[in-house]
């Protein structure tokens, strides 16, 4: 088992960048855990490329300190553990995607066979064994983002970092760049995922930070207990009595007909709210729960304030 | 010293898959023709005069062949700084650079390992151009200059000097800046020689000191005259009567200078790599 094992995947304590005047990181404390895929959320401008940067070693923090599997940033022993897939991958166009794949596992120390095997794995992984011989500028945006994909993966990392790995692929491309994600986490790969699709991220990772002016403001674990959800109802006339008893619950939102809204922390506050209706008299007609949205949970933590970037 | 290796390569790979090396091959050999169609009207001329002595005669092809030879070495410094002028910058405005040093890399093997490639295309060049300048005079004129083994690496180390400043200012300024802070400093270097000449000649010391200034803060030039005057016999050198012998000659110490010169240009690069943000 390799050094430091036991410890988390990514660790940073208070990790703050600033440019000039200009602060891209305020404040930025998150563990993940080793084996999770972790969404990273946030509107542009928030500081999420900066931070990937900085876990990277691409980018020296200002301040704060932080571990990448268990060693301190920019270690370069490290590194030969990681992969990254940077956003819009462009690499040098006039190589065919088998000498981009060579070139890249010779950094990793990879060679011979070995490294001939490794690249016709990814290449048939990622569907490019076809145009493995093509020089990458006739690619499509989707295949340079694949062939990149299969860059990030040649040394078998233990933590991948992906920045926007489905912009530019179609619908196909996002359900192989999906599974590949999935494979990864039954492998025990570590993900770092930044992504604007919430889509995407609702499918694929197990908890996500919200990132806000370069501070993780929420986390929310997708896995395992669902976390939050909008249960409509349809009720007969409620006195304050019944109304109070219900906000104690969550937030409430009447609609039109005696419909309302509500928004509940967990499932088991379901049977509650039935019990308290019914303990009133009120007449239940209707009730339907539904997790809440990735989106709906993103303009809530970002705030009405908040501007398209 | 593996990785230095891959980066070197790619850098030799690039050359050869994106026609740097045929476009140089082509531009080259249309340089070579016209230096030997010159060379021969010229040779045509200087036959007829039987009244020419020998030492005459010897004293007109070298000059001929030193102008080739100047004309090359202009070639090679603009190659020199054009190769490598946004091999960095370029990589780190594209973003190319990101998935490079994400790698289990030094940013000193990224820096070096470009060094090392473009040298390497730039010595190919060099020597198609300047051994394609020699082999015109020696087949047309049956001449070749004293002591190239000199001159030549001297020319090689102008041309060094150059890739190492684009190199090294690729690390910190965009292309376009980096080409003109370059090419800037090679024009200034041009100027403070022929001050430095005409102050010798004149005898005006402030002159002079100018132009040894200049010569320090780039020497290319300076090592161009020391290889002309290294490549011409003595009674060139004493007559000053061609553009290509030089009154004021510079010291061996400017040998030195350049290589230091090289180091510490390829030092603070490393120096402002190793931290910039990527």
């Amino acid at each position: 088992m390799a050094a430091g094992a036991m410890t988390a995947a990514i660790e940073t304590k208070g990790l703050r960048k600033q440019f000039g005047e200009k602060v891209a990181v305020e404040d930025l404390s998150l563990t993940v855990p080793r084996g999770e895929v972790f969404g990273f959320l946030g509107p542009n401008g928030a500081g999420k490329t900066t931070s990937l940067k900085m876990l990277l070693g691409l980018v020296e923090a200002t301040a704060g300190s932080a571990t990448v599997l268990g060693a301190p940033l920019g270690d370069r022993a490290t590194r030969a553990r990681m992969g990254f897939l940077p956003e819009h991958f462009r690499f040098q166009d006039w190589l065919t995607g088998r000498e981009l794949l060579r070139f890249h596992g010779r950094l990793y120390g990879l060679g011979g066979a070995a490294l001939e095997a490794r690249a016709d794995e990814l290449l048939t992984r990622v569907d490019l064994l076809d145009a493995a011989h093509r020089a990458v500028k006739t690619y499509s945006k989707g295949m340079m983002q694949r062939i990149g994909l299969a860059q990030a993966l040649l040394a078998k990392p233990e933590l991948v970092f992906l920045d926007e790995p489905t912009s530019g692929l179609d619908p196909l491309g996002r359900l192989l760049v999906r599974d590949i994600i999935h494979e990864l986490k039954a492998d025990g790969t570590t993900v770092f995922l930044n992504s604007h699709l919430l889509g995407e991220v609702e499918a694929t990772c197990d908890r996500v930070v919200f990132v806000k002016a370069g501070r993780a403001v929420h986390e929310l674990l997708l896995s395992g207990d669902v976390a939050g959800l909008d249960v409509d109802l349809r009720t007969g006339p409620l006195d304050d009595g019944a109304r109070a008893a219900l906000a104690e619950l969550g937030a409430v939102q009447p609609g039109l007909d005696g419909t309302m809204r509500m928004r509940v922390a967990a499932l088991d506050v379901l049977p509650e709210i039935a019990r308290r209706l019914v303990a009133r008299g009120v007449a239940l007609y209707e009730m339907k729960a539904a997790r809440k949205s990735l989106e709906a949970w993103f303009l809530e933590v970002m705030g009405e304030e908040q501007r398209p970037g | 010293m593996r990785n230095l290796i891959t980066i070197a390569h790619l850098t030799l790979h690039e050359a050869v898959r994106r026609r740097v090396l045929t476009a140089a091959l082509i531009v080259g050999t249309a340089f070579l023709a016209l230096f030997g169609v010159g060379m021969h009207f010229m040779l045509r001329e200087l036959n007829k005069s039987h009244d020419l002595t020998l030492i005459e005669r010897r004293v007109m092809l070298n000059a001929l062949t030193l102008a080739g030879l100047f004309a090359a070495s202009r070639l090679i410094v603009i190659t020199a700084v054009l190769l490598p002028v946004d091999t960095l910058s370029g990589e780190i405005g594209s973003g190319v650079i990101q998935t490079l040093a994400a790698k289990p890399v030094r940013r000193s093997e990224i820096v070096l390992g470009k060094w090392i490639g473009h040298w390497l295309v730039l010595l190919v060049y060099f020597v198609l151009i300047v051994g394609g300048v020699l082999a015109v005079a020696r087949a047309l004129g049956h001449f070749t200059p004293p002591h190239i083994e000199r001159g030549l690496p001297l020319l090689m180390l102008e041309a060094t000097v150059l890739l190492s400043v684009a190199i090294a200012g690729g690390t910190r300024l965009s292309t376009i800046t980096n080409g003109m802070t370059a090419f800037g400093l090679y024009g200034f270097a041009f100027i403070g020689n022929w001050i430095e000449q005409i102050g010798t000649f004149t005898d005006n010391v402030a002159a002079r000191n100018v132009g040894t200034v200049s010569s320090l803060i780039m020497p290319s030039e300076s090592l161009w005259n020391l290889a002309a005057y290294q490549m011409q016999p003595t009674i060139m050198r004493e007559l000053t009567a061609t553009p290509f012998s030089p009154v004021a000659v510079p010291s061996v110490a400017i040998v030195w200078w350049s290589v230091g010169y090289i180091v510490v240009a390829l030092w603070l690069g490393l120096r402002v790599f190793r931290r910039r943000a990527l």
